[in-house]
């Protein structure tokens, strides 16, 4: 016998100064493998056009429909609601700008962070696009790969009890981004280099190892792994 | 050819072309609170064993509290070592506390966003971290009290002595509160120590082994701590009528 599913979701559209945030109920008859992205698209068709939430791939690929799923930051594309209790409470991520209901703008928050950490590659001289490239060890070449699996779609964000008090601070996805850039041999920048960009508190010091990001990443990323790397290469640089 | 010469001084001199090396203290500020938690942390294991030795007898217990004055070495006791000492873990855990200041939410806003944050996450580390945070704090006005008995009175530290503190003195409501704080704040803040530092190959295999010992330690030297401080209860009790009698063990006494 199929549940009957009772969505609480959150409403608001930040662009009407009448409009008032609320959650809205919706009541809907759960069918097998259901997921939650699944389930919003019906109630957009079925029920309420109106309803606004983000989704490209829906396959847990592109990162664009993170929410918070009971409370907790989570793709809505990669929920099963076979997984839920029958009462599915969706709320947009906290951190981000609200554009409403359930869609919230993670690529201006990712430019910014992106911009401030420099988070690409420096390269010594202009890549010669009609050359070789020089050759990388598969090895490598498979770690810098894990850690470019990241699709900020802001979960770790979502998920961390500094970055909901601070909003400066650049959260495991930025520190993720120079974990990657300081694998690549492409890249001429040196740890006092990286040192300037996240070392200080609203950098990897200030990560107080609540493990959020860890433990809620929908790509599991080893991001303790490359915090604590990161922090002991950055702490080095304050040795002397 | 005159205004080329111009610029190239120029660039060579305007201090903005030369961006401010960015200051190593936040990097020295995180080591320093990691090393002093660390020191903290693990003197206070082996200072709860120091105390749990009155479980083995008061000779023994006698024995480890003059061996930390000198008295094996120097043939006789030299109780400002201790205060030494104990100066020493003040210095260290006022520099924990103001570095660890840094992490405590300072704002309303701040305060209600880790609550809000903490209460729809149900995680544990998350929640742990407040464990941290107010235990940290209530230890701001609770440590000193024993820290400055410590420093003032060194030499009242022994079996008869320790007792009548404890349980003549009143200190007992005090320790009790003080076990608990330390051996939480102590358990989580090593584990936390080794998630911060240490960069695991499988970390999560490794943080659940690493969660389950962080338990096994806080609750072994709870009960420990328990069973001392009822030690010395029950020997405070017994002592009452004669407080302020030191101790000095049976083999001394009768030592010519």
């Amino acid at each position: 016998m199929s549940r009957s599913l009772n969505f609480a979701i959150f409403r608001h559209n930040p662009r009407d100064p009448a409009d008032v945030p609320r959650t809205q109920e919706y009541r809907l008859d759960e069918t097998p493998g259901m997921t939650l992205f699944i389930a919003l698209t019906r109630i957009r068709e079925e029920q309420d056009p109106s309803l606004n939430f983000d989704f490209v791939c829906r396959a847990g690929v592109c990162g664009s429909c993170a929410m918070l799923i009971n409370g907790r930051p989570g793709l809505a594309c990669r929920t099963l609601t076979a997984s839920l209790p029958p009462d599915i409470s969706l709320f947009p991520l906290p951190g981000f700008e609200l554009i409403g209901d359930l869609s919230v703008n993670t690529g201006k928050w990712m430019r910014a962070m992106s911009e401030r950490l420099r988070a690409w590659l420096h390269f010594e001289a202009e890549p010669e696009v009609d050359a070789l490239e020089a050759r990388m060890e598969p090895e490598l070449a498979e770690q810098v790969y894990e850690l470019d699996r990241c699709t900020e779609c802001g979960c770790c964000v979502a998920g961390c009890g500094t970055a909901q008090m601070r909003a400066d601070f650049v959260g495991a996805v930025g520190m993720n981004k120079i974990a990657r850039f300081r694998l690549d041999p492409r890249d001429v920048r040196s740890d006092a280099d990286f040192y300037e960009v996240v070392g200080d508190d609203s950098g990897v010091f200030g990560c107080m190892s609540l493990l959020g990001c860890h433990d809620l990443c929908p790509k599991r990323l080893p991001l303790q792994t490359q915090i604590a790397y990161l922090r002991r290469s950055m702490a080095r640089q304050g040795l002397w | 050819m005159f205004a080329e010469v111009d610029v190239v001084n120029l660039s060579a001199l305007t201090p903005a072309a030369v961006p401010p090396r960015p200051s190593l203290w936040p990097a020295r500020m995180d080591i320093l609170q990691s090393a002093t938690g660390l020191f903290l942390g693990l003197f206070m294991w082996l200072h709860m064993f120091f105390v749990a030795s009155i479980l083995l007898g008061h000779d023994a217990f006698w024995t480890v509290a003059r061996f930390f004055e000198g008295y094996f070495f120097f043939g006789r006791s030299l109780p400002w070592l201790v205060s030494l000492f104990v100066a020493a873990i003040a210095a260290m855990l006022i520099v924990h506390a103001w570095l660890a200041l840094r992490k405590f939410p300072a704002q309303w806003k701040q305060h209600a966003a880790f609550w809000r944050h903490m209460g729809r996450l149900r995680h544990g580390d998350t929640t742990l971290w407040l464990v941290q945070v107010l235990t940290g704090f209530a230890m701001f006005f609770l440590a000193p009290v024993h820290l400055y008995l410590m420093l003032a009175h060194p030499e009242l530290i022994g079996p008869y002595e320790s007792a009548d503190r404890v349980w003549s003195g009143r200190m007992w409501p005090l320790y009790l509160i003080l076990l608990f704080l330390v051996e939480l704040h102590a358990g989580v803040g090593l584990y936390r120590l080794a998630v911060k530092w240490v960069a695991f190959g499988d970390p999560r295999r490794s943080l659940r082994i690493l969660g389950r010992l962080k338990w096994a330690f806080t609750v072994f030297f709870l009960v420990l701590g328990l069973l001392s401080l009822a030690a010395y209860v029950k020997l405070g009790i017994e002592h009452a009528d004669r407080v302020g009698e030191p101790y000095i063990p049976a083999w001394i006494k009768t030592a010519p």
